[in-house]
């Protein structure tokens, strides 16, 4: 029914979003190939070549000179990349005692052990930066990073977990698939695998929500209740609009970032819209429609302040999501210290046979 | 007089069981890579209760699939050991509970593997794989804990004495079952005695042997897992998902 993609129809010579992601993991091996000259030599400016390797649409990798506030831009936003994986687990792991069937179930608990896989994945991108995971844990635990907000509303039925399937990470893909040809390579590659696992979540998702759909009338409902609940925050996912965002227009130069947040919010849009039909459920937007001379669909436009209120830990789980977290890690320290003294005690054993 | 369908379900609602404990753990786990892994061992198993739950359904032939018997029998109906229906209390319990129950399923399933009944051979066969590297990790786990800090090793061996009476009933004799589990004790024990010595842990006395499970007589836990496990699918008679 949802074949390989259910993207817009503007997306289809190339396959849709998957097709992106693929093409950018070619141009990401063709940079590759091309020549850089050997880096940069002894008396270069090093500025010049980091600014020539942009230009270039080539890769900045660890052992490159980058300035700092490149640097430091990347590791705060993989960071909270890595944190999104890991606070997400929580609001999907909650439905996966309940699922109802094993089937589904099974679904679940792959998809949860592959956010956790994706943390993993993305904290070794940001080591390679300079800095450790348990400082990048440590800050979460601190509250000094954030995590996407769209994690601090609650899943209050298994349609929910549908609908992140299908809203929350088709909007994670979204954001994501331009970064796929992101200036920094361990990132860029890092989403380029993170995306082909999210693409198969949101198929998924929507599969959920199409058997919910064409279920029993209680089913359909549940469904019809979980895209009224989860459309703006998802809209809000992108961000603030461009007017207000304060990062952007470094992170565009740095090509760190390639769209902006309200043009990744429209390609959203546009993308759900058809998606919705097809399921027979309605997104809650009286205003939404078709714009003959856009090319897009009008569309209201999620409320900033609560965004705002969610972000500065106001919203419905904020609390929750973050004492979870820090529970399971002061509930693991024993174990953790434990391992290290067993490594410990290990290598002096070793050393001991060796003298 | 127990029949081949009441050996398949007994070892499906093992592993189903097993795989809702292992399953409270995500987001949980002491260490991001355990999050990983216990996700993996509760997948397996779910994986094996789908085929052996599916393949029990079949040999009663009254029309039950695997959720037909996951969602709609009740605790007394269901026939799992009690061992992995015990709360997953910390993580030394978990684990003593998973080397337990792996040092237990790794002989069954390998002895399953060359039955004469070929469904539950070519499930032996998959599972008995997968059982390998669940025994791995607990026996890690074990090892390290028990010999890592004084506060882990009180820990570890408070879990290995709390369970180890719930070994005994993975071992009752099974006359004219595929595999008669009363066979598989000397490979139980010839794992699990030098995992325990390695990690400078004492091996409880025999005694109390708490049974019942294989009867549908099982300890307070299992409800409530099952209350929890069950309550979407009951809350809608007769949708699909």
């Amino acid at each position: 029914m949802y074949g390989n993609d259910f993207s817009a129809p503007e997306d289809a010579p190339g396959g849709g979003l998957l097709g992106e992601v693929a093409a950018a993991e070619a141009a990401l091996r063709a940079a590759a190939t091309r020549q850089r000259g050997g880096g940069p030599g002894p008396d270069a400016d090093l500025e010049a070549y980091f600014a020539d390797v942009i230009d270039a649409d080539q890769k900045i990798e660890p052992r490159d000179w980058m300035p700092e506030a490149y640097r430091k831009t990347l590791i705060r936003q993989i960071a909270q990349h890595a944190h999104s994986e890991i606070i997400g687990m929580q609001p999907e792991g909650n439905w996966i005692s309940r699922a109802p069937s094993l089937k589904r179930k099974a679904i679940l608990l792959a998809k949860v052990q592959d956010e956790a896989g994706h943390g993993l994945y993305l904290y070794a991108a940001a080591e390679t930066l300079g800095v450790s995971r348990d400082e990048l844990v440590q800050l979460l635990l601190d509250g000094r990073q954030k995590y996407s907000s769209i994690f601090n509303y609650p899943t209050l039925s298994w349609a929910d977990v549908g609908v992140i399937g299908w809203l929350v990470d088709g909007a994670a893909i979204v954001n994501q698939v331009p970064l796929c040809r992101c200036s920094y390579g361990p990132y860029a590659r890092a989403m380029i695998r993170v995306c082909k696992e999210e693409s198969f979540h949101q198929r998924q998702g929507y599969e959920i929500l199409h058997t919910l759909a064409h279920g029993t009338l209680e089913q359909k409902a549940m469904a019809q209740d979980a895209v009224d609940r989860w459309w703006y925050p998802s809209l809000a996912m992108f961000g603030p609009p461009d007017g207000d965002s304060t990062h952007s227009a470094r992170s565009m130069a740095w090509k760190i970032k390639r769209f902006s947040n309200d043009e990744l919010r429209q390609r959203f849009v546009d993308m759900c819209v058809q998606q919705a039909e097809i399921l027979g459920l309605t997104l809650p937007d009286p205003d939404l429609r078709w714009n003959e001379q856009c090319q897009a669909y009008d569309f209201t436009e999620p409320d900033y302040a609560e965004l705002m209120r969610v972000i500065s830990g106001e919203g419905p789980c904020n609390r929750q999501r973050m004492e979870h977290r820090r529970r399971a890690h002061a509930e693991g320290a024993w174990v953790r210290v434990a391992a290290a003294a067993y490594a410990a005690k290990r290598s002096t054993a070793r050393e001991a046979v060796a003298a | 007089m127990r029949s081949p369908f009441d050996f398949a379900l007994a070892l499906g609602d093992d592993a189903l069981v097993a795989a809702q404990r292992l399953g409270e753990w995500t987001s949980r786990a002491p260490e991001m890579e355990e999050d990983v892994a216990l996700a993996n061992i509760a997948l397996d198993q779910l994986g094996a209760a789908r085929l052996l739950l599916t393949y029990a359904g079949e040999l009663e032939g009254a029309g039950r699939d695997e959720d037909a018997l996951a969602y709609l029998r009740d605790d007394r109906e269901f026939r799992n050991c009690l061992l992995v229906e015990l709360p997953n209390g910390d993580f030394a319990v978990t684990m003593a509970k998973l080397l337990f129950l792996s040092a237990y399923q790794l002989p069954l399933y390998s002895a399953l593997a060359g039955c004469a009944d070929e469904r539950l051979a070519a499930i032996g066969a998959k599972a008995r794989k997968e059982s390998a590297y669940h025994r791995d990790h607990a026996a890690l786990w074990v090892r390290r804990l028990g010999d890592g800090t004084a506060e882990s090793h009180r820990r570890m061996q408070a879990a290995v004495d709390q369970v180890w009476p719930y070994a005994h009933e993975l071992f009752a004799p099974w006359p004219g079952a595929p595999v008669d589990p009363a066979g598989l004790r000397g490979d139980f024990d010839a794992y699990v005695g030098p995992v325990l010595a390695e990690a400078t842990l004492t091996r409880p006395a025999d005694g109390w042997a708490p049974a019942g499970g294989r009867d549908g007589v099982h300890t307070e836990h299992l409800s409530y897992l099952l209350a929890e496990m069950q309550v979407l699918h009951r809350a809608h008679p007769g949708a699909t998902w």
